[in-house]
């Protein structure tokens, strides 16, 4: 019966988004119709297949259903995450060389393939589709291993990962075709929000299902901070994308909120994205996979729930912290800098009971790289939350705002702290999930690191370097108090290290193309896991 | 008094003493007496059902010795 209703409701979508692929009034949502009309059909006519196939499925499914771990659909998050990632590095790569070579802007591409249009592609594809599939992946393998359940909800969770991957074409297609609601990290527009929305309720039953028909009494604290992650998302992504279409049939859409309320509601949106989405999503992942490959249980479980809930109650009011000297209140960019220095506290406790968990395993960091990568993760983390507070100070910020500092900022954590816990957890997944003995090769692991650690060195270097230049040279005044430096005379001397830049990310992409051959030769040419024999006395 | 006045009254006063109260709470639980025991059976979670979820009725029955003794 709901097999039927589903296909129904599957034709009835493809002939919906038909008739708004006919009335579109921008190409943007005319793409996007036929993008969802095609995605519907496919679905639809898999539905039917599976229909005539299978005739009675759902009888033969109901004794079938509850057997073993659901790790299909952390595998194509593994697949999905190393393809996602290796497409962000690149276009991550080209638009730092779009800002040190401005002719890469090519003049055929224009509004289309320049800067513009590429950074919000590039940000997404890293934040959203490379470190959203993770947390997808990493927290339906962790929440079934430490719930002793297998993930609730059937089918639901494919659902969530397809859906997910509609989302991200969606978005990215969209900012090429230039359908952005101008938000930093909220750019998709109104009906690709709808669609996120819904399919981020269903991953939040599906996870939160799991824990409640969880064998083991407690609730391990990597789950806290994926649930937190997920319903703070939700909350967040609900407020700061409240809009009205202007048509139906078209993309562009009218924020609720105006002016300062409209600055304010992005930007609590923006650095929570950071703080749940970046920090506390993936220190699910730290206090999973850190314990794990060490083999000794986190160093402190006291420390771990106290980090968790001062990260949860100081994170959610750093915000301002983006408005210095703005029309915001006084005392409210006040309240976001000090919230952002006390968040001191947690972020290095967090990073103490991480690094301290190899206490007694130190001699791991010689032999093992994808230890090293979880610790150099680690390491980068507490680095890039050290900088954070430092520069949410006004007076620090009245320098580094605006200019290239920030960049530097982000990228030590997303490149250092989020990507290598990311590679660390790959790394540890594919073997298990694919059931090999080992990885296909550990040099390429240990190349993957080195590329990275000094890619990101010196993406980070020459990013303090342009950064505070750029500061210093835009506050100076002469004798008579006038500017010394146009804002051409910077940009000048900026290039070198934009350049720097362009090949720190260099690196760091060539490490993710390795990792992603050697994970796939680990799927395809790895030695095949042997079942641990029974040991037999044997007959003499 | 308007409704943003006396929200903002609100919040920073009463909701505060409340949230830090409730702060101050989850740290006195943390070391409440006889936690150690139970937090060293919970870090020690991930050690347990690898391959193949718990099928028992009753769940957890905490068979497996901790990796280490260590809180």
């Amino acid at each position: 019966m709901l097999n039927y209703a589903r296909i129904a409701a599957l034709g009835l979508v493809a002939l919906a988004t038909a008739m708004a692929a006919n009335y579109a009034r921008d190409t943007a949502y005319l793409f996007h119709a036929i993008i969802i009309l095609v995605a519907a059909a496919a679905a639809f006519i898999w539905s039917v297949r599976q229909l005539e196939e299978h005739p009675d499925k759902e009888a033969a499914d109901a004794g079938m259903a509850n057997v073993g771990y659901m790790d299909g659909v952390v595998r194509y998050g593994v697949i999905a995450t190393t393809f996602w990632g290796v497409v962000g590095f690149l276009v991550g790569v080209f638009i730092a060389f779009q800002l040190a070579f401005p002719v890469l802007n090519f003049e055929w591409a224009q509004g289309y393939m320049n800067f513009g249009r590429l950074r919000p592609l590039h940000t997404s594809a890293v934040i959203f589709a490379f470190g959203g599939n993770a947390l997808l992946a990493t927290s339906f393998y962790v929440v079934q291993r430490t719930s002793a359940a297998r993930l609730w909800g059937g089918n639901l969770a494919w659902v969530v990962f397809w859906g997910y991957q509609l989302f991200i074409v969606l978005a990215a297609t969209g900012y090429i075709l230039g359908a952005t609601q101008s938000k930093e990290y909220a750019e998709p527009e109104w009906y690709v929000d709808l669609w996120l929305t819904i399919i981020w309720v269903f991953y939040l039953m599906v996870f939160l299902g799991t824990i409640l028909k969880r064998k083991e009494k407690h609730i391990y604290v990597a789950n806290w901070f994926f649930l937190s992650f997920i319903v703070t998302i939700a909350m967040l992504h609900i407020v700061n994308n409240l809009s009205l279409p202007v048509s139906i049939f078209g993309a562009k859409s009218v924020q609720v909120f105006s002016g300062v309320q409209d600055a304010m509601t992005q930007w609590w949106y923006g650095h929570n994205a950071v703080g749940f989405f970046l920090t506390a999503g993936f220190l699910g992942m730290m206090y999973y996979f850190v314990p794990k490959q060490a083999e000794r249980p986190v160093f402190s479980y006291k420390l771990s729930i106290i980090h968790f809930w001062a990260l949860i109650f100081l994170y959610i009011w750093a915000g301002p912290h983006h408005l210095h000297y703005t029309a915001l209140p006084d005392w409210a960019s006040t309240l976001g800098m000090v919230f952002s220095i006390m968040l001191w506290m947690p972020s290095w406790g967090g990073m103490i009971n991480g690094l301290m968990t190899l206490s007694g395993a130190w001699d791991k960091l010689r032999t093992d790289p994808i230890i090293r990568m979880m610790v150099v993760s680690i390491g980068f983390y507490g680095m890039s939350t050290f900088e954070g507070p430092m520069m949410s100070i006004k007076a620090v910020n009245s320098l580094s705002h605006y200019t290239d500092w920030t960049i530097g900022h982000v990228h030590s954590g997303a490149l250092g702290w989020n990507g290598m816990i990311t590679f660390g957890a790959l790394y540890f997944l594919t073997p298990r999930l694919w059931k090999r003995e080992r990885l296909y090769s550990m040099a390429a692991v240990n190349w993957h690191f080195w590329l990275a650690t000094i890619g990101i060195v010196l993406y980070a270097a020459s990013m303090w370097v342009s950064g505070i230049m750029q500061g210093l040279m835009w506050r100076e005044v002469d004798a008579n108090g006038f500017l010394v430096n146009s804002f051409a005379d910077t940009v000048a001397a900026m290039h070198p290290m934009y350049v720097v830049r362009a090949l720190g990310g260099v690196l760091y992409l060539t490490g993710g193309i390795i990792m992603a051959a050697n994970l796939w030769l680990t799927i395809t040419r790895g030695e095949p896991k042997v079942a641990p024999a029974i040991a037999a006395a044997p007959a003499e | 008094m308007d409704t943003y006045s006396f929200l903002r009254e609100f919040a920073d006063s009463w909701v505060l003493l409340f949230l830090v109260l409730v702060f101050l709470g989850v740290i006195v639980w943390v070391f409440r007496p006889g936690a150690s025991e139970v937090q060293r059976d919970s870090a020690n979670i991930i050690f347990r059902h690898e391959d193949a979820p718990d099928d028992s009725e009753s769940g957890h029955l905490a068979e497996l010795e901790p990796k280490e003794a260590r809180e």
